[in-house]
């Protein structure tokens, strides 16, 4: 059985297992299929998975699953919780867990549920947003995530409301999850000068292999503010495509981090649409890697409207014969004059067999706009490790602290404190197996 | 304590230092001038083990022990700091790990218990007292951000905390205004210790009025010219580099 018949035959037991939800759904699944099951997993012959050969997910012919009750308990989840009096949505397997989630204390007027909730309880608004960012006429996961999506969450953020504190959605997989494909999705909605913050957590009790083919959208409405924060902690037998896609209106900012130290092979997209004047966007990550692991980002950012300001700084440091990919694509409509666009990669390479693989794409089609793109891949300086070294620090702390030194740069952006001392602390643990007080 | 004997450095494959020979003793302050390119930057440089510098001939001997064949680190945990003349940015690591962790190390080497940041706090409040630094400075980015002066007056702290038997001064008064200048000249004086020494490299006399030298080398074209007592070095300020330099060349 090839690749994509193993899931147009699951697909053909979702079909026939009847309509869960509005009559709209199956229509909106059936028509994802057909388009995944024209496209195919995509090849290297491809533009945008030139460096990422997907053959080993193509090839584990991954299964839907109905997992079973969860065995997971608060205190597994201790190690992500990061900050415990955030609001908390916990999916175990793809499964909302109510009882490891949390999210009572939101403002009244302030909509967040599961997918399956919102489906029920206000499916037209659903209908509206749902798929109508997350294209998938080119895009074989989107495609298949929306084809077979189970569960996930909708948050929508009225006019004028602010959500303090930050929403935090943990997707946790176990044993259960052995050879098995989860396709959460997550749905935002941010009205008019409106703000939320959004952690999206994926992290692993032990290491099966399986897939998880996330997708986001992300509507960010005319003066509203949308944090949005990707962490990749799975186990590193996983496999890991996640979409982020977003829209902003006028005088809208959205930020996004994505943090991926964990998986196999992971592919990360993160796209945004500046459509109204005076938007900003603000586009960082870090990846860390070691043994044979592979991590690709995308970011897509397009600037439609005039006078808007992008930001992207990524890094990744590599290890062992790890495989990093970074490919940053902007567009700058004839119509977005005075568009101001930064963006920088760069990479550190610790080992010999270390890969990077990193391709800058601008197209500007307006004439009067500032745009610069810079990237660069190297090894640690030996000026600063002589400064180290010539205060006693051995050699080996000194390559540690200098490494951690490298990602602090971009983990210091991170505003909300308990997330940027988290994140400091794994990666500064990671090369000092010291802990950072 | 300090046994420089015909000692030649290359960068690369240009030469730089041609037979220096110098001999330094617990409790002596030595004042190394010279022109911009005489070679007493890349001298400080080869103590400290330097990678970007190749020792082809010669020897250095400190405390009984061959130098040169120590790594960088080994140097400093046996008593050896520079300080640099361009301290060098560390943006993500606070000033209070870097010194704590350099500490550390040397506690370490020496065979002594680690010590942990709330008794290390402890020792920072002395050490800050000796440069006139705020504590606030310990916990911003080694010298990410710090005006030239704070970089030099950082060094001079690091050289308090490690405590060291042999401190080289990199042209620690450049780019010093004459308030910075005090502080960190008194801040080497308050540090001075019987059994410990201090070698200065400067182009200008200056610092020299604070931190009073017992000998004064005068190094151009990668040798030592000429050595003498501090009045050498108000010689040199009166009458500049030149009525040195001028037999050299003959």
């Amino acid at each position: 059985m090839s690749p994509v018949a193993n899931y147009a035959e699951q697909f053909a037991a979702v079909a026939a297992s009847g309509s869960e939800g509005p009559a709209w759904l199956p229509a909106l699944r059936q028509r994802a299929f057909d388009r995944f099951h024209a496209l195919g997993f995509p090849t290297t012959r491809n533009e945008d998975w030139h460096f990422t050969s997907v053959t080993p997910i193509a090839e584990r012919r991954f299964k839907a699953i109905k997992p079973g009750p969860s065995t997971v308990t608060t205190a597994d989840l201790t190690p992500w919780l990061i900050d415990p009096s955030w609001h908390r949505l916990v999916f175990v397997n793809g499964r909302f867990e109510p009882g490891l989630s949390q999210f009572a204390g939101l403002p009244a007027d302030v909509h967040v549920s599961t997918l399956s909730d919102a489906l029920r309880e206000r499916p037209e608004w659903v209908a509206t947003h749902l798929g109508s960012l997350a294209a998938f006429d080119e895009a074989a996961f989107t495609a298949l995530n929306t084809a077979f999506m189970q569960d996930g969450v909708v948050v929508h953020v009225p006019v004028e409301e602010t959500v303090e504190l930050p929403l935090h959605i943990l997707h946790v997989t176990d044993a259960q999850a052995a050879g098995a494909a989860i396709h959460p999705r997550l749905l935002i909605v941010a009205d008019r000068a409106s703000a939320v913050t959004l952690i999206e957590q994926f992290v692993e009790l032990g290491t099966s292999e399986h897939l998880v083919n996330a997708v986001a959208e992300v509507v960010v409405a005319d003066g509203a503010r949308v944090s949005h924060f990707a962490l990749q902690r799975e186990g590193s037998a996983a496999y890991h495509v996640a979409t982020v896609q977003a829209t902003q209106g006028r005088d809208a900012a959205f930020h996004s981090f994505s943090f991926a130290e964990g998986a196999a092979l992971s592919r990360t997209n993160i796209y945004t649409k500046l459509t109204g004047v005076n938007g900003e966007a603000r586009l960082n990550g870090l990846y860390v890697l070691d043994g044979a692991q592979h991590t690709d980002h995308q970011t897509f950012v397009e600037h439609i409207a005039e006078a808007c300001a992008s930001r992207e700084l990524y890094k990744g440091i590599l290890d062992g014969a790890s495989h990093g990919v970074f490919n940053g694509k902007v567009y700058v409509d004839p119509e977005a004059q005075k568009t101001d666009g930064k963006q920088t990669n760069k990479a550190l390479l610790l080992s010999e067999q270390a890969r990077v693989d990193t391709k800058p794409q601008l197209e500007i089609f307006a004439d009067d706009v500032k745009c610069t793109h810079g990237a660069t891949v190297g090894r640690l300086d030996e000026l600063p490790l002589f400064y180290l070294k010539s205060r006693g620090i051995s050699a080996e702390n000194a390559k540690a602290l200098l490494t951690y030194a490298f990602a602090a740069e971009v983990l210091e952006t991170i505003e909300i404190d308990a997330l940027r001392l988290t994140l400091e602390r794994a990666v500064f643990e990671r090369f000092t197996h010291t802990a950072l007080e | 304590m300090l046994k420089i004997t015909n000692l030649h450095a290359s960068a690369g494959d240009k030469e730089i230092l041609k037979g220096i020979s110098l001999t330094i003793n617990a409790g002596e302050v030595h004042a190394i001038m010279g022109p911009n390119g005489s070679g007493k930057s890349t001298l400080a440089q080869v103590i400290a083990g330097h990678p970007g510098y190749e020792v082809t001939a010669g020897s250095i001997e400190y405390l009984g022990q061959d130098l040169l064949d120590l790594e960088a680190e080994e140097r400093a945990q046996a008593g050896v700091f520079l300080a640099f003349q361009y301290p060098i940015e560390i943006p993500g690591v606070t000033n209070a790990y870097f010194l704590r962790a350099a500490y550390n190390e040397l506690r370490k080497a020496r065979g002594e218990a680690e010590v942990d940041p709330i008794e290390f706090l402890d020792i920072m409040e002395e050490k800050l007292k000796v440069v006139e630094m705020d504590a606030a400075m310990m916990q911003r980015s080694v010298n990410a951000g710090f005006s030239g002066g704070e970089k030099k007056r950082n060094e001079i702290l690091q050289m308090a905390v490690l405590e060291p038997k042999l401190a080289v001064l990199d042209e620690t008064d450049s780019g010093l205004d004459i308030d910075a200048l005090r502080i960190v000249a008194e801040g080497v004086n308050k540090l001075k210790r019987p059994d410990n020494a201090t070698i200065v490299v400067t182009h200008y006399q200056r610092l020299l009025n604070y931190i009073v030298p017992d000998y004064v080398h005068v190094l151009a074209g990668g040798r030592i010219l000429t050595s003498g007592g501090k009045e050498l070095a108000l010689e040199l300020e009166a009458k500049g580099y030149d009525w040195l330099l001028e037999p050299a060349h003959a």
